[in-house]
């Protein structure tokens, strides 16, 4: 019963996009929104999983969705357009990707995890740039969404919103679950006490290398989508303003469960649109949210109604 | 390639690789000193630019500028302390790293609404406009042999600092052991401030230096800023010298990559393919050497930190 009760904002916030489009959220500008946002929070998810679970902070997580943008649009180019070719292709490229820099990155630990993953992360951005074949620094524009058993499905924004969501669930539910086991035990003790872990007979890295492939993996997932929802591609989507994008979308919701990267990330670009609309400099209101959020929020969105709690305890 | 060509290559990378000592020096002081990633960093290289067009139209002397350019961006270094660093010095990085990239967010965006996105234009000083012959056939610019000269001098200036002062000497205690500084006496947080400003203000400093030869746009400071990151790291945090040999290594190797890496390339591929492969091997080069040494060699070419 408790299980169930720490999983409650996740899967209320997962029924609430569930019936969003038969209450009132139906209009092809709101699904576009929402599918974005639903991908984002994909990309988070797994992020939070390294965060939260192995507290490995990666500046480079977009990396792992450049891959797997990228490989749509290489397919794309040599009309390979069938998404049961195309998503798999997405995911082993972010995992490989994240299988060769993790292996020498998740040797270090703190600040210079940061760095090294920044690093590993720019040297995506610079080859993206570098495929001219590809658009270079301006981008590519896909034909069409890839297929799915022949059919347009993709193109329908309804079902192209369900397969999102659907998506999202998946890698919230592998993420948990993850976390849930052993392996996430052994995560979470390294990460809390490493020298203790070894002193217990694990070693981390292996641990740490895995968790880092496995949130590659979905990260090229969600970067699969996000080519298929943008239908265009450029290296502005690698670059490390959008890694520190999605490690705030984390914090902002709080690292302690999975959940709070559901919130946050869904919260993120809720407040992007609504603010992009009030004011043409909402970018200033933006910043200064997220200086005050990480100044008088240390748990994120999530950790409030503990906050408020623990204020009216004291008050 | 010429020599004249490598020459040029050399002088320009020369020039890239001081202005990233300038901005990397006080990175790595408050990084080292305090522990405290200052994403925001870039941003102070920025504003200094930004203080040097402004003064620079409101009083037509670029001299002037630079006199009042400094101190504004001293004062606004010390300001952005008070109100959003020192809250942070006892957080994790992570709270560091997405505070002061609020912080980005905030300041680029607001000079964008301040002064437009259009780059702005600073004029060279007199004084220094034409060229110099360095060689038979090479005229480079005064400007930039200039940047060059007063980069040297400042770095010069920051060594006697660092090591010949009271405040010098409690700055490097403080980078090798900040807790053990504080309790011999040493009021930490007022020293936190004073490297701080100064660290400001040399990233302002190199703002204005670059002003009247880079477009003064925002988001300018963004990539210098991942940069100097590279060039701490490289050098070892906390380390002035590993800074001033590490920024001198990365402008070098970023500048001369570029022009000689498609060179390189076209050996093995048709010019097209080598220009393309060239520019991104390049660019990677000093991402590669960051990655390498912070895999085998952690603490950097130079550590200061007491293991």
């Amino acid at each position: 019963m408790r299980a169930l009760k720490a999983e409650l904002p996740a899967l209320l916030l997962l029924g609430v996009l569930a019936v969003a489009p038969f209450a009132g959220f139906g209009e092809g500008y709101v699904l576009t929104l929402m599918a974005r946002a639903m991908i984002l929070a994909m990309a988070a998810v797994s992020l939070s999983l390294l965060v939260g679970g192995a507290g490995l902070v990666s500046m480079g997580h977009a990396a792992m969705m450049g891959f797997g943008a990228y490989a749509v649009v290489i397919l794309d180019d040599a009309r390979i357009v069938e998404a049961h070719v195309v998503l798999p292709v997405a995911i082993l490229a972010a995992a490989g990707f994240a299988l060769v820099t993790g292996a020498v990155a998740v040797r270090t630990s703190g600040v210079h995890f940061i760095m090294i993953t920044l690093a590993f992360g720019q040297m995506a951005f610079f080859t993206a740039t570098s495929l001219a074949g590809y658009g270079g620094d301006d981008g590519y524009t896909l034909y069409a969404r890839n297929t799915v058993a022949g059919g347009r499905l993709l193109e329908n924004k309804l079902a192209f919103h369900y397969v999102c969501l659907g998506a999202l669930a998946a890698a919230w539910l592998l993420c948990r679950m993850l976390l849930a086991s052993r392996f996430g035990r052994v995560l979470r003790a390294v990460k809390g006490n490493p020298m203790r872990a070894q002193a217990l007979g694990f070693s981390p890295y292996p641990y740490r290398l895995t968790a880092y492939v496995i949130a590659g993996a979905i990260g090229g997932a969600a970067g699969f989508l996000f080519a298929n929802a943008t239908e265009f591609v450029a290296p502005a989507y690698i670059s490390w303003q959008r890694s520190g994008e999605l490690l705030f979308m984390v914090i902002l919701g709080g690292v302690a469960g999975l959940h709070g990267a559901l919130i946050g990330a869904l919260g993120f670009v809720l407040l992007e649109e609504w603010l992009s609309h009030q004011w043409e400099h909402w970018r200033i209101l933006f910043g200064v949210l997220l200086i005050l959020a990480v100044l008088f929020l240390p748990n994120g969105l999530s950790g409030i109604p503990a906050q408020v709690a623990k204020g009216l305890r004291r008050g | 390639m010429s020599t004249t060509l490598l020459l040029v290559q050399g002088l320009n990378g020369l020039q890239l690789g001081i202005l990233l000592f300038l901005i990397a020096a006080g990175l790595t002081l408050v990084f080292g000193v305090m522990d405290f990633i200052n994403l925001a960093h870039g941003v102070q290289y920025m504003v200094g630019a930004y203080f040097a067009a402004f003064f620079a139209a409101q009083t037509g002397s670029f001299w002037l500028a630079l006199l009042l350019a400094l101190p504004a961006a001293l004062l606004f270094g010390l300001l952005l302390e008070f109100l959003v660093f020192r809250h942070l010095y006892d957080r994790d990085h992570m709270a560091q790293v997405l505070a002061t990239f609020g912080v980005i967010l905030v300041l680029n965006q607001g000079v964008k609404m301040v002064f437009g996105a259009a780059p702005l234009q600073v004029p060279l000083p007199d004084a220094l406009t034409g060229g110099i012959r360095v060689m038979e056939g090479l005229l480079y610019p005064t400007y930039r042999l200039a940047i060059i000269a007063g980069g040297l001098a400042t770095a010069g200036l920051l060594w006697w600092l660092v090591e010949r002062t009271k405040v010098g000497m409690l700055v490097r205690a403080g980078a090798t052991n900040a807790p053990m500084v504080a309790a011999l006496g040493v009021d930490i947080r007022r020293l936190f401030m004073v490297v701080f400003g100064f660290g400001a203000m040399l990233a302002g400093f190199a703002g204005v230096l670059a002003a009247p030869i880079l477009s003064v746009e925002p988001g300018m400071g963004d990539n210098l800023l991942i940069l100097a990151f590279v060039v701490i790291v490289i050098g070892g945090i906390g380390s002035i010298r590993g800074a001033f040999l590490a920024a001198l290594l990365v402008g070098l190797v970023e500048t001369l990559g570029r022009s000689l890496m498609p060179d390189l390339m076209r050996l093995f591929l048709s010019p097209s393919e080598a220009r393309q492969v060239g520019a991104a091997l390049s660019s990677m080069l000093i991402y590669i050497a960051m990655a390498a040494i912070l895999a085998f060699r952690p603490a950097g070419l130079f550590p200061v930190r007491a293991s």
